[in-house]
């Protein structure tokens, strides 16, 4: 019992980080009928936005490191820690949320950038062309990241009141086995917020209706007077954001490399598919099924029933549902049967 | 030199009565693979060069690592052609290398992207042999394609001399004749490891592994389990995670229930980045299980990954083939030429690279040849000294070097960026050395050499 609300858990975590870049793949394919296969490196992005806050905020002075004495070698110390001293390092210790000041500006001109500068010209093409360019794009922001960064993986950890476990069994008088990272859980109620947040804006606000009518029927929309382009781009931009901050905020789990997005790309494109093209609900609902059904063919007792069933429940899900559902669960009529 | 190897043994006059056997037996079986021919053989060096081929990851999850590979390879290429302070050749010993070449050609040297991919890997050590002339090929981050390409270079006929590989497969069941391994193996990291266990955790315990699904982790897995069995640990569980998983809490949270009280992650590079950062981060090592605190081990360790996981590393115990803190003046040597050109210490990685360029150079000025089966029967039952690890064998039987082993552990106050790990013990060679027939390497053959042309 215990082992099944664990893995619950890491199911509703691992669907967080889905459906959050479920939802904006699906925002750009419903608005502008884009399939984005560059979304996975604005995810990735977004994490390395941490990584630049990080950077910024232990930007350092060399000292000559007296350990050392083969050649001239030296260490750094972060001029925070040099001017305000134990507050610095309070504020160096809290670099990934204060990284979210930094991703949304940073992804909103990225997305902006990426749809004015490259994705326009595609709206009319064939979906084959717009997988090929976004994909090729995808693999130069990577190697522009390695080619900066480097290709191992940067630790970027949670700020120290985070650090540890959650007795979540103990809150809801279950066992005291269960405990949980206290990072995971606010990763779990950030991802809810956003998401929350993204349907409220598009449910109660004037902009937000405009998109959905735009998403529905596009032309009369235009013949309404109504400049859905330029709506368009700042919903590209959106989900740019949404895809950066779900990539900043999962970095104490996940330490950044270049090749994240990619890992998390064609997992999330299953989410789309499943939950149903252009769905919103469809997204985040399949995200998070997915995610916890996952982690439950994870779990012992079933590897035993069914070895290797971990790495190919998603694809089988997939599989099943799309027979028995082809448009997905959420799916409307007409969107992407042809 | 009164330490060459040229002297008539027994193993050199069967293997000269076999060729000469084989030669009167068949004629041209000299066209391919004679080991008395060293008049001909594939990519012999024409001119006043030799081109060496250097294949290492330069894209992919280890590139960093292939990147300080490839700074290693420079920096020998450098030493041999009389460049630089020397680094290692003024150290190591017996050495015939004058600082002029190798066998008085200029060494130069062509490059190749392994990717971390067996495919990827043999196309670019292919390229190398075909289009640039590369009379050896070395490097590489990952088993898999050290075996990949340990075969294609048995085949085409040039030597291999791996860069960093460290499962048992290596010279093990897929051992070749043209191919040689300096760096350590899963065993020999078992063999060291488990009486530093013994001692730091005692003969009770319980312990529950990841391990990355794939050859390196398979054979490291088998090797810690047999050895910590034997000094009376229990194994709970041995879980198999996919390479590359990123996400690991589905395989740490049944740990937590499992009654184990010790963690082996059988992880490398990014993997043990990720479950390492990860297992912490569940509260493992706050954990108290069976009355005893919950303990990690990384069975091997590497520095450059180590700075990616951060302050979790500390107090974990590992093992490792080389550490730049090591006091011998083999290592100061190339701590110093290394640190002098690049500005920080080289990696592990590095190290096996830098000195298997110095061993197949030494042994072609011993063998008079760059033919591989001369090269080969001067590397084989080679023993020195210098290069940092010790006094060195390099067996003939397995093609694999036998030297002390590094127990790390991760540091509790690092004084920079490089001090991550602080070695806490060397382990004699003499207690990290198998038979060659020892179950965990059966089921391969070195065969014969292979001259190629």
């Amino acid at each position: 019992m215990d082992a099944l609300i664990l893995q619950m858990m890491n199911g509703l975590d691992k669907g967080a980080a889905y459906a959050l870049i479920a939802l904006g793949l699906t925002l750009i394919f419903g608005t502008l009928g884009v399939v984005n296969f560059a979304h996975g490196a604005l995810f990735m992005m977004g994490a390395f936005c941490a990584v630049v806050m990080q950077k910024i905020l232990t930007l350092s002075v060399k000292v000559k490191d007296e350990s050392i004495t083969f050649f001239d070698a030296y260490k750094e110390v972060p001029y925070l820690e040099t001017w305000y001293g134990e507050t610095g390092s309070i504020i160096i210790d809290w670099a990934v949320p204060l990284s979210i000041l930094l991703t949304i500006p940073v992804m909103m001109l990225v997305g902006y950038i990426m749809e004015r500068g490259l994705i326009q010209y595609f709206y009319k093409r064939p979906h084959a062309e717009q997988i090929l360019v976004t994909f090729g794009l995808a693999i130069v922001i990577q190697e522009l990241i390695k080619s900066m960064f480097g290709a191992n993986p940067i630790p970027t950890p949670a700020p120290e009141m985070f650090s540890g476990t959650a007795p979540i069994g103990s809150w809801f008088g279950l066992s005291e086995n269960i405990v949980y990272p206290w990072w995971r859980i606010i990763y779990l109620i950030f991802s809810l917020t956003i998401i929350g947040m993204c349907f409220a804006f598009l449910r109660f606000t004037t902009f937000g209706m405009v998109v959905r009518a735009g998403m529905n029927d596009r032309e009369t929309v235009g013949l309404l007077g109504i400049n859905i382009e330029k709506r368009f781009t700042i919903v590209f931009a959106l989900a740019a954001v949404v895809a950066g901050l779900a990539g900043a905020m999962y970095t104490p789990i996940l330490s950044p490399d270049y090749h994240m997005g990619m890992d998390f790309l064609v997992l999330s494109f299953v989410v789309v598919v499943v939950g149903g093209m252009g769905s919103l609900p469809g997204a985040v609902a399949a995200g998070f099924l997915l995610g916890i059904l996952q982690s439950a063919a994870s779990m012992t007792e079933v590897k035993e029933i069914i070895p290797g069933i971990d790495q190919i429940i998603i694809y089988l899900v997939a599989v099943v549902i799309l027979l028995a559902r082809p448009r997905g669960l959420f799916g409307l009529k007409g969107v992407m049967e042809d | 030199m009164s330490d060459s190897k040229f002297t008539v043994g027994r193993r050199g006059v069967i293997k000269g009565g076999a060729a000469l056997g084989a030669g009167l037996a068949a004629p041209t079986f000299f066209s391919r693979g004679a080991f008395a021919d060293d008049h001909s053989y594939l990519n012999e060096p024409k001119g006043d060069t030799v081109t060496l081929g250097f294949n290492v990851p330069q894209t992919g999850a280890y590139a960093d690592e292939g990147a300080d590979e490839l700074r290693a390879y420079k920096l020998a290429v450098k030493h041999l052609n009389g460049e630089g302070d020397g680094g290692m050749m003024n150290t190591f010993k017996p050495s015939m290398l004058k600082g002029n070449g190798i066998l008085g050609k200029k060494v130069e040297y062509v490059t190749g992207d392994t990717q971390t991919k067996s495919d990827a890997a043999r196309a670019s050590a292919k390229r190398m042999i075909e289009k640039d002339g590369a009379v050896m090929i070395t490097g590489g981050s990952s088993s898999g394609v050290a075996i990949a390409v340990q075969s294609l270079c048995q085949e085409a006929g040039v030597i291999f001399m791996a860069g960093l590989t460290h499962s048992n497969d290596t010279t093990g069941k897929d051992k070749r004749a043209n191919g040689f391994r300096h760096f350590f193996n899963g065993y020999m990291s078992a063999a060291a490891l488990a009486p530093v266990l013994k001692n730091s955790y005692g003969t009770d315990r319980n312990a529950y592994h990841l391990t990355a699904d794939y050859t390196w982790g398979w054979t490291q897995e088998e090797s810690i389990a047999a050895s910590t069995e034997e000094m009376g640990w229990n194994t709970v569980k041995k879980v198999r995670t996919p390479l590359g998983a990123g996400d690991f809490s589905q395989y740490i949270t049944p740990v937590l229930e499992s009654g184990a009280d010790t963690l082996v992650l059988n992880h490398y590079g990014k993997d043990m980045v990720n479950s390492l950062t990860q297992a912490v981060q569940f509260g493992l090592r706050d954990k108290q299980v069976n009355g005893k605190d919950f303990t990690i081990i990384v069975p091997l360790y590497s520095r450059l990954m180590a700075q990616g996981a951060g302050e979790n590393v500390k107090g974990i115990f590992g093992s490792t083939n080389w550490h730049w803190s090591l006091s011998d003046e083999g290592s100061q040597a190339f701590v110093k030429s290394f640190g002098q050109e690049y500005g920080f210490p080289p990696s592990q990685a590095a190290h096996t690279c830098y000195v298997q360029t110095l061993l197949y150079a030494n042994a072609c000025e011993m063998a008079g040849t760059f033919a591989p089966c001369g090269v080969i029967d001067a590397l084989e039952d080679f023993e020195f000294d210098g290069l940092g690890n010790g006094k060195t064998l390099y067996r003939g039987a397995d093609h694999q070097c036998f030297k002390d082993v590094l127990v790390v552990k991760g540091k509790e106050n690092p004084s920079s960026q490089f001090d991550i790990l602080e070695v806490v013990e060397v382990t004699p060679a003499a207690q990290v050395t198998y038979s060659p027939d020892h179950s965990m390497f059966a089921g391969g053959e070195l065969g014969s050499c292979n001259n190629g042309a």
